[in-house]
């Protein structure tokens, strides 16, 4: 589904991004795990098409992606930022952030894609005129994967998407997302800092490093322990000695 | 004792009617490290500041006993409260990008802090302040102190925050989710510093954080909070074997990378939780 | 929707439609603005003026052009409520008629003004590079001309009158209009939610159109209202040149103006035309400022 060859992005003469290559099957989830700085973000900026400064070959079902994005391929590939309270517009109700995307892609039957739309993130139809303020970070949260959901794409780019939420939260949302995989075929590409919401959530992983992707393996390995690179080591010492209350 | 609080409510003033945001907080804390954890809107962070007196401006606040180091907080004036915020008691906060003056240098900064509390020199001050940094263990402090605060990193910052914090040499540190917008290892590397500060001092520190299994690794003690309230208060070592739903809904519903859970449980809240 | 306009279905916390939703929306805003004293004051006074301008051949005692040279500097009377001026023109009537020359000519400014520095400023942000240097440029250069100079040039270029006049303010007003747009935009155009509506595949006409511009809205309302009185004396200053409206039209600024000489022994002839002036941007301000806050949904 998603063919990325020699990537690289540049910010001015930092390079963010080192020439990393990927793939993603149809349906699959795909994990970027890294810290801050090590280029996960901009791999998927670069991919969804908000940077337009990178080198190499990306593809999505067989098209070669260019600088420029068509409509076409914003109605396939959407995005769902980590910080909820940052990515809807605070002077938009619920029903205009939902129903831009029908507008710009001139979709029929607006009022019942809306109510469908929030339906299948689970919120009542009571929020549908609220506004980003009046509700919670999860209900937030909510509805910017509703609307990445509007114009019904094939892959979901999802950038920390629940960091930014309280822990019971996060695991609502978790859910949410598996579900909606399941039902809709999607594929995922989910980056984190988290380990466990990577391992959660996706089968294969990339460990990013510095703008390098330092290795690549399956979530059953890194649970196991089977690491190759030594920051993928360091990194899941960290997260398992961390996860688990301490005992006497 | 160095923090009594007993009975502590704090309410907001709504349009209508008023919005309990701490219902019946009761906490003691001596030279010890507690931890308080909830979600956001428990009420968490405006009970530690209310020791401090910290709070928004329309908060009615009301309690038994709130006291620090005996002095009573709820009736001492502006000037005592000043010599407590600060001086005795320090407070970090969540983003150190916030909370450092941008047009100033990390050394300026701290030895500012040194200078209010303690007096002295310029020069005195400033080698005060690198000291303080190679004590946040920041490995060439006569670097860091020449830096402003966009040249360092969220953990640098912190921890520049940090010495801040400890130039009038406090007793009681309030840590205000200090690690959320840090890396991992960072945070690791944070929690462990500021441990290790407080216990080598001696310390009392409050640690808030919405994250539980990581508060009991650097805490001895832990109080949960839900809805305005305590629900549970236990020894950090003692969480596995937690009693109240709650607790046990926080530690089941996040995922783990020891082992696979196919579906993460989803906390079924009980309106009970919400009575005392 | 018959009989649905009532106050429940107004203050509805579910509204069941969006038209509904639109209704409760305005509804909620009208509260909230009139709760807001100061604004109410605002905006009472501003319609006041606005309808005794337009209702000026009703009001007026008589002709605003009409002079008499035998009762001219009369101080206030039952005759002359406001007195007479130096050409023994009834100070009341002239006040009345002048609303509709001033309060038109401020509208009308505003009306070019507002829109133009939106488009220039918000097209300049978000698209930044070239555009953006081309437009500030420009926009430079227009701020690089004292206001009052570069008006009069316009003006001796057309021909002086009262639309001349709009046209020459309008051109040397819009330029701040479009550095605040500018920068409001500037501070959002980065943001998430901006990113995320590019990535729904709308175009920049649209991004800019219907996300960025209700940003900036309020700053340049602000703006406008503190305007007002500046532009009101713009207006006035090119009279007093010959270069604005012509005598013996009415127009506050002018009557200023062309009174000036008798502040110290016959007051009240400078003073009421600047009374109308003072109380007009006042008015506007006060109403700015209420809008501002009903228009930014975060403040209910």
């Amino acid at each position: 589904m998603i063919e990325i060859d020699g990537l690289s992005v540049r910010f001015g003469r930092t390079e963010a991004v080192k020439a990393i290559s990927f793939s993603v099957a149809q349906g699959e989830s795909f994990g970027i795990v890294g810290e801050s700085g090590s280029g996960k973000s901009t791999v998927l900026r670069a991919l969804s098409g908000l940077n337009p400064d990178w080198t190499g070959r990306m593809s999505v079902d067989g098209q070669a992606l260019t600088r420029r994005r068509s409509k076409d391929f914003y109605r396939r590939v959407q995005m769902v930022f980590q910080d909820p309270y940052g990515s809807l517009h605070p002077r938009q109700t619920v029903d205009r952030l939902l129903s831009e995307p029908l507008l710009v892609h001139r979709m029929d039957n607006v009022e019942r894609r809306i109510m469908r739309g929030l339906n299948e993130v689970a919120l009542p139809t009571s929020i549908r005129f609220r506004y980003p303020h009046q509700l919670s970070g999860g209900q937030r949260q909510r509805v910017a994967i509703a609307r990445a959901l509007m114009a019904e794409p094939q892959v979901l780019l999802l950038d920390e998407p629940t960091s930014a939420l309280d822990v019971s939260v996060q695991a609502e949302v978790l859910n949410l997302l598996s579900d909606l995989q399941q039902a809709h075929g999607l594929t995922y590409i989910l980056v984190s800092h988290n380990l466990a919401v990577v391992a959660h959530l996706c089968g294969r992983i990339g460990v990013m490093q510095s703008g390098e992707l330092v290795e690549l393996l399956s979530a059953d390995d890194l649970r196991a322990g089977r690491t190759r690179h030594p920051h993928t080591a360091a990194l899941r010492e960290l997260s398992i000695e961390l996860e688990e209350p301490e005992t006497a | 004792m160095l923090v009594e609080i007993q009975n502590l409510r704090i309410r907001f003033p709504t349009a209508t009617d008023h919005s309990d945001a701490v219902r019946n907080v009761s906490l003691t804390l001596g030279q010890e490290k507690l931890g308080i954890v909830g979600e956001s809107g428990s009420g968490k962070s405006l009970t530690a500041r209310s020791i401090l007196r910290l709070l928004p401006s329309n908060a009615v606040v009301s309690a038994d006993r709130l006291a620090f180091d005996g002095i009573d907080v709820m009736r001492a004036d502006e000037m005592v409260l000043r010599r407590i915020r600060g001086a005795r008691a320090g407070l970090i906060l969540q983003d150190p990008k916030f909370s450092l003056n941008p047009v100033m240098t990390a050394g300026a900064q701290i030895a500012e802090a040194w200078r209010v509390h303690r007096g002295g020199g310029r020069k005195l001050a400033m080698r005060a302040a690198i000291d303080l940094l190679a004590q946040v263990q920041i490995r060439d402090p006569q670097h860091v102190a020449q830096a402003y605060p966009h040249e360092l990193s969220g953990g640098m910052g912190q921890r520049v925050m940090i010495a801040m914090m400890l130039a009038p040499d406090p007793e009681l540190l309030i840590a205000d989710e200090p690690t959320s917008a840090l890396d991992a290892t960072v945070q690791a590397e944070i929690l462990r510093l500021i441990e290790d500060l407080v216990s080598r001092r001696g310390m009392g520190l409050i640690l808030i954080s919405h994250d539980l299994p990581l508060v009991s690794h650097f805490c001895d003690r832990v109080a949960v909070m839900y809805a305005g309230r305590v629900v549970e208060e236990l020894a950090a070592a003692d969480l596995t074997r937690a009693r109240h739903p709650y607790t046990r809904g926080l530690l089941e519903c996040l995922p783990t990378l020891s082992h696979q859970k196919r579906r993460l449980a989803v906390m079924q809240r009980d309106p009970s939780w919400l009575e005392p | 929707m018959s009989g649905v306009l009532s106050r429940e279905w107004l203050l509805s916390e579910t509204p069941a439609s969006r038209a509904q939703a639109a209704w409760v929306r305005r509804y909620r805003g009208w509260l909230q603005f009139r709760a807001n004293g100061l604004a109410m004051v605002g905006l009472v006074t501003v319609a006041i003026m606005i309808v005794a301008s337009l209702a000026a051949p009703l009001l007026a005692l008589q002709d605003p052009t009409a002079q008499d040279l035998a009762g001219r500097l009369a101080p206030p009377s039952a005759a002359h409520w406001f007195g007479t001026d130096e050409l023994g023109r009834d100070i009341y009537s002239r006040i009345l008629y002048g609303g509709r020359v001033t309060l038109g000519m401020v509208v009308a400014v505003v009306l070019l003004v507002a829109p133009v520095g939106l488009a220039v400023g918000s097209v300049a942000g978000y698209l930044g590079g070239l555009a953006d240097r081309v437009l500030m440029r420009v926009t430079d250069v227009f701020l690089a001309f004292p206001r009052l100079v570069l008006a009069l040039a316009f003006v001796a270029a057309l021909r002086p009158g009262i639309s001349s006049a709009v046209i020459a303010i309008a051109l040397t007003a819009w330029p701040p209009y479009a550095r605040l747009a500018r920068a409001d935009t500037l501070t959002v155009r980065n943001s998430d939610f901006i990113a995320a509506v590019r990535l729904a595949g709308a175009g920049s006409f649209r991004i800019i159109l219907r996300h960025i511009v209700p940003l900036c809205l309020s700053s340049v309302i602000v703006r406008v209202t503190l305007d007002m009185s500046g532009i009101i004396l713009t207006a006035a200053a090119l009279g007093f040149l010959g270069m604005g409206a012509q005598p013996p039209m009415p127009e506050w600024g002018t009557m200023i103006a062309s009174s000036r000489a008798f502040i110290l022994d016959q007051w009240w002839v400078p003073t009421i035309p600047g009374l109308a002036i003072f109380v007009a941007s006042l008015a506007f301000n006060l109403l700015g400022d209420g809008m501002r806050d009903v228009l930014d949904p975060r403040q209910r």
